[in-house]
């Protein structure tokens, strides 16, 4: 009504925009305690520490996945290979348990392939300049081809997830801590470390933000892409050999339901599609807000179709309110 | 005399060389799809009228769903919702359809292509007024979409009626001609072609071009966007109706078509970044796609040979059609 | 007031605020029927802001708008076209994927009209089922101008359309406003050149930080009075500096050119440019639109690659692939388009330090400390205004501009392209960034200066050669190089007459100019070899 009262309340709107324009990781964490306590009040005593284990070894393949989703969504990319990528490691892997190799050769196996798909995809991206949407999605079929090649030929030997894989995947130390953190934690530092850190992780952003600009000073971006989807091939199939021990299955299409989630992830966590803006700590929180929310939506009884609904709709809000206060004018 | 013929054959030829110039890609899909017809006679002898209209109802539901996404892509936009759209109009139309009149069916159909509407617009709106970009929209909205088909019917089910199914099952005058091909023209010429000559149907153009020039020029890029999702929406609704129609059934968990409509549309010659290329491309490129899986099928390759096969000519496609472009760019 | 009932458009009060930033305080535009009306301001001035408020862009936070007495308000631009002001910008507005008939519809343009107005710009026998896509930028320009007459608008408002369009067209261009004005139609004419607002203006309005500080009728002489209103200082400062800078003349003649090119040709415009770039020397090059110069500096940077000729650098045959290879021999560019530079989301300081690490051994850890250093220095020498820091995409046209060229400085200059550098910047920053160029040149760098504004030689050159039809056609010292002579250069006329001062001369040699469009033999003969 008053001018100063319109003037306290832009303050207000402001003082909101440039938190989470500057600072996305807070009010990220503030919605993840907010579900948090939302689940403590609709299920009380079920927010123990087991939970929060629980919790966590559900969020670290959707993490490291939605890791993929960020690195290359940096660049104004997108990798939609990383599920049947992710489901070929894991299934891979499992085919070899009875082989002379152990399941240490199929573990190589696996994240040599998964390298050379990737090697492919940026290739193709980086050299030949396909859009990297239709790129890894062509990519995913031909993975996906190959895995059921791979499983006619190999259904007489038999398979089986390894146990160490199901160690990883599916224990917890002390009922608190899960054993995938072991590989977790130093892939999250790596990754934090090289985009804010090192020169790579600059030229990511910097091809993201603005090719040509990233090119009139000497960006090579071949190079960078075809090093990018490398890695995130490399981190999806780590991210399948973890699902594979998690749930301990093998299959081609064991990874598919997490290759939306793993996009959403990454987008709630405040990296844009775009390119040029956004980090991995806020993926991070972001699929824990994903694995949160599923859980709640558990709790509350609600039904598959229902929690689907209410997973989109909160894509768009979250989405839509980053585009709200980063956006210009 | 000769003289004249010469100039009028110069003047034809005149009209015709940009015409296929800016076609030439859709010119090329044909022959190769011809060279493929012929190529599957040649393998398979017995292959004839049955095969031609077992194809034609077989590409049916994703040449609609390519088309779906060509409107949306030549607007500058993508459609990530439309397989969900698809699973959700069809089991809708499944599950109102089970026994009911033949009468009813018709409400349940315009009802049906309504929702198709309604959806592709609530699509638009949200992009257009959370700016948030097209990619991340719609495929949020495909978890809302395959959630409200879930929440319809939980397993595969319901009925379709008697006409809708012979609407594009069997042929039409001769049994070369199925009657999913002729279904497929019809629906696609009767919208397309009075929106395409329209200025709405350029303005769609106009804002998949260039979105500046677009605002500046005056056009409503907003409305020009919801009308081109509400479109889009429409032609899912009709793919849906499609595969409740030939599948006599509405299955609530949606196929591979968001993806498969995507590369239709790239291998069709639309660009994905907008402003350029038709509805006729895409629906060659589908009908090419399946002519290949059932060549596979006849040599007896494992039908998972298909998907790399189907990856790597969308590999394949891309790289020298991208390749090409550099050149001509740098020429 | 009678006054305020004759004028066909009158903004007052109008006010809009960024968050904290102030783009516009108070400011009014009284636009008469008839007339042709500048509008002028330095960057940062609230130029742009007006525009995109009167364009239906941005909503004014406060203020009014009336045009023929009736108030209005504009959510979109096409809501202004219909109340009657329709704008052409620099960028043109056709859609190019569409041909011009559709862009046409696109509009709902009568196709007469138009046709009318393309031939008076000197188009008639454009093809109108052509894609836009296929047209030269120029054409484009022209086409979007036919069209926007064509529709006879209340108020045609033209935002730095004029903006390196090739000179014989500006002419036309000004020519034909000149022609429409008169009637009860008025055009907003914005541009930095004060040389065509003298031409074809009436009045202009003058905006200095978010106000409108004055309202001039044009007359000979009032550039003078623009500029100070603009500046809101005495322009002494500016002049006092063309007599510090010119003088030194090559002085490093006997080393060995930094580069070298010989015969280089590219494309269809690029046929035989030779020339030399010496250590310590700013060399400018003067062209009209289209000469060929972007694709030399293309070739330079490393971005295209010559179809013939040799380039050498320090002596040496170079053969760029990509840029990289461009700069690793210390050729670095800077471009004219900002927005082919600059990481807009990023900070200035990783736009500044993007250049180190591009190659594949920095891709590891970065020194930090070291980086700040550089940073820090390069911020300070361009005298970066970094106050608002987080994104670059906030800094004002010029402070970009300055980021630009502080990402070379930061690593140190051997030899600088730069294309047209101060193109749409505030007279304040140019003044610094010639400052710059000459302090580095007389440190011993090498830079090369393709500029669309001829007075910038005489500030900052040593010498300039001229294009021509894609021929490096001559040469022209400092001292020589006064703005007659470069336009006649650059027409590559060799009538011995004198040219008159301003517009009178840019008229006069339009007409010899375009017939020249094949050069034939040796430049100026004023050219010393």
């Amino acid at each position: 009504m008053t001018a100063a009262v319109r003037a306290n309340r832009w303050l207000d709107a402001a003082a909101w925009r440039n938190l989470f324009r500057d600072r996305p990781l807070i009010p990220l964490t503030g919605l993840l305690l907010l579900l948090v306590i939302t689940i403590q009040i609709a299920d009380p005593g079920i927010v123990t520490l087991p939970w929060w284990g629980v919790i966590m070894r559900a969020s670290v393949p959707l993490a490291i996945l939605a890791g993929c989703q960020t690195l290359t969504m940096l660049t104004g990319g997108i990798d939609l290979s990383v599920a049947t990528v992710a489901s070929m490691a894991g299934f891979v892997t499992a085919t070899f348990v009875n082989s002379p190799g152990g399941w240490v050769q199929g573990m190589a196996v696996a994240l040599a392939a998964a390298a050379l798909a990737g090697l492919v995809t940026g290739i193709g991206v980086g050299v030949f300049r396909v859009h990297p949407l239709i790129m890894t999605l062509a990519m995913s079929f031909v993975v996906l081809g190959f895995s059921n090649v791979w499983q006619l030929q190999m259904v007489q030997t038999g398979a089986g997830v390894p146990s160490q894989l199901r160690w990883v995947g599916s224990n917890l130390l002390l009922d608190v801590i899960p054993y995938s953190f072991l590989v977790f934690v130093p892939l999250t530092l790596l990754i934090l470390l090289g985009l804010r850190r090192t020169g790579y992780g600059r030229l990511l952003f910097a091809i993201g933000d603005n090719p040509i600009a990233a090119r009139l000073s000497g960006v090579r971006s071949p190079q960078i892409l075809i090093v990018l989807y490398v890695i995130s091939a490399v981190l999806a199939a780590i991210a399948g050999l973890i699902i594979s021990g998690f749930t301990n299955t093998a299959s081609v299409s064991l990874a598919d339901t997490y290759l939306l989630p793993s996009v959403a992830a990454a987008v709630i966590g405040g990296t844009s599609i775009m390119g040029g803006r956004g980090g991995f700590a806020g993926t991070i929180v972001g699929a824990l807000i994903l694995t949160v929310l599923t859980a709640l939506l558990t709790v509350l009884g609600l039904p598959e179709p229902t929690r689907q609904i209410v997973f989109g709709s909160i894509i768009v809000v979250v989405a839509a309110a980053y585009t709200r206060v980063t956006g210009e004018s | 005399m000769t003289a004249a013929s010469v100039v009028a054959r110069r003047r034809a030829l005149d009209a015709v060389a940009p015409w296929a110039r800016r076609n030439g890609w859709t010119l090329g899909l044909v022959g190769f799809l011809g060279l493929l017809l012929v190529y599957t006679k040649l393998i398979q002898p017995s292959y004839d009228s049955s095969g031609i209209q077992g194809l034609a109802i077989g590409v049916l539901p994703l040449a609609l769903a390519a088309v779906a996404q060509a409107v949306v892509v030549m607007s500058g936009g993508i459609d990530l919702s439309i397989g969900s759209m698809m699973a959700f109009t069809s089991v809708v139309c499944a599950t109102m359809m089970k026994g009911q009149s033949q009468e009813f069916a018709v409400v349940v159909v315009l009802g049906v292509l309504v929702l198709g509407i309604v959806l592709g617009a609530v699509n638009g709106a949200l992009v257009v007024l959370t700016k948030v970009p097209d990619i991340v929209v719609t495929l949020a909205m495909s978890f809302v979409w395959a959630g409200c088909a879930l929440l319809v019917r939980a397993a595969p089910g319901g009925a379709a009626a008697e006409w809708l199914r012979n609407l594009v099952l069997g042929s039409f005058i001769s049994e070369w001609i199925p009657k999913s091909a002729i279904v497929l023209i019809v629906i696609v010429a009767v919208i397309w072609i009075p929106v395409s000559r329209s200025r709405m149907g350029l303005s769609i153009y106009a804002i998949g071009s260039n979105r500046l020039a677009a605002f500046r020029s005056g056009i409503p890029v907003g409305r020009t966007k919801l009308f081109a999702y509400a479109l889009t929406g429409l032609y899912a609704a009709l793919a849906g109706l499609s595969l409740t129609a030939s599948t006599g059934i509405g299955t609530p968990v949606p196929g591979p078509y968001t993806l498969m409509s995507v590369a239709a549309v790239v291998l069709g010659g639309v660009s994905l970044a907008g402003g350029r290329g038709g509805l006729f491309g895409p629906i060659v490129a589908v009908v090419v796609l399946q002519v290949i899986r059932t060549d596979m099928t006849f040599l007896s390759i494992d039908s998972n040979y298909a998907y790399v096969a189907q990856g790597l000519i969308l590999v394949g496609v891309l790289m020298v059609g991208s390749f090409a472009l550099m050149r001509r760019s740098r020429a | 007031m009678t006054v305020t009932a004759d004028l066909l458009l009158e903004a007052t009060g109008v006010s809009k605020t960024y968050g904290a930033v102030v783009a516009l305080k108070s400011a009014s535009l009284a636009v008469r029927p008839g007339e042709v009306h500048a509008l002028v301001g330095a960057n940062g001035a609230g130029k742009s802001t007006f525009v995109k408020i009167l364009t239906g862009v941005v909503h004014p936070d406060a203020g009014r708008i009336v045009v023929r007495g009736r108030e209005r308000t504009a959510h979109s631009p096409a809501e202004a076209r219909r109340g009657g002001l329709i704008s052409v910008y620099q960028e043109p507005s056709l859609i190019p994927d569409l041909d011009i008939r559709a862009n046409l519809r696109l509009t709902e343009t009568p196709r007469e009209p138009f046709r009318h107005w393309l031939g008076e710009l000197g188009l008639r026998d454009l093809d109108l089922s052509t894609l836009a896509r296929r047209l030269p930028l120029a054409s484009l320009r022209i086409i979007d101008l036919a069209r926007a007459l064509a529709i006879e608008p209340d108020v045609l408002m033209l935002d730095e359309m004029t903006a390196a369009l090739p000179a014989n067209l500006t002419e036309r261009v000004l020519d034909v406003l000149g022609r429409v004005r008169g009637g009860d139609r008025s055009v907003i004419f914005i541009s930095h050149r004060l040389i065509e607002i003298a031409a074809v203006c009436d009045r202009a309005t003058v905006l200095r930080e978010g106000e409108t500080v004055g309202v001039v009728d044009v007359t000979a002489g009032t550039e003078e009075r623009i500029v100070e209103l603009m500046l809101g200082q005495s322009v002494e400062a500016l002049s006092a500096r063309t007599a510090a800078v010119a003088g030194p003349e090559s002085r490093a003649r006997a080393a060995t050119p930094r580069i070298s090119a010989r015969s280089l040709s590219s494309g269809t415009r690029l046929n035989d440019a030779s020339f030399d770039l010496y250590p310590g020397e700013v060399l400018g090059v003067v062209a009209l639109e289209g000469q060929g110069q972007d694709e030399l500096f293309d070739i330079l940077a490393g971005s295209e690659r010559p179809r013939g000729g040799e380039l050498l650098v320090d002596g040496k045959p170079a053969n760029f692939r990509h840029p990289a290879d461009a700069i690793r021999v210390g050729l670095v560019y800077v471009a004219a388009d900002r927005a082919e530079a600059l990481l807009m989301q990023r900070s200035i300081r990783e736009n500044i330090a993007l250049p180190f690490s591009s190659r594949l051994r920095h891709w590891g850890l970065i020194d930090l400390g070291r980086e700040r250093e550089k940073v820090d220095g390069a911020v300070a020498t361009l005298q970066i205004d970094a106050r608002a820091g987080g994104e670059v995409r906030r800094l004002s046209g010029g402070n970009q501009q300055k980021v630009t060229i502080a990402r070379w400085v930061a690593g140190g200059v051997r030899t600088m392209l730069c294309f047209d550098p101060t193109r749409g910047i505030d007279i304040r920053t140019k003044t610094q960034i010639y400052r710059l160029l000459r302090d580095m040149a007389d440190a011993g760098a090498a830079i090369l200066l393709y500029t669309s504004e001829l007075k910038e030689v005489q500030l900052v050159c040593d010498r300039a050669i001229v294009i021509f039809g894609g021929r490096v056609v001559g040469e022209v010292s400092a001292a020589e190089g006064d703005e007659p002579t470069l336009l006649r250069a650059a027409y590559n006329l060799r009538s011995e007459s004198a040219v008159p001062e301003g517009v009178a001369a840019m008229l006069a040699s339009t007409s010899s100019g375009a017939d020249a469009s094949t050069p034939a033999g040796p430049g100026p003969s004023e050219v010393p070899q």
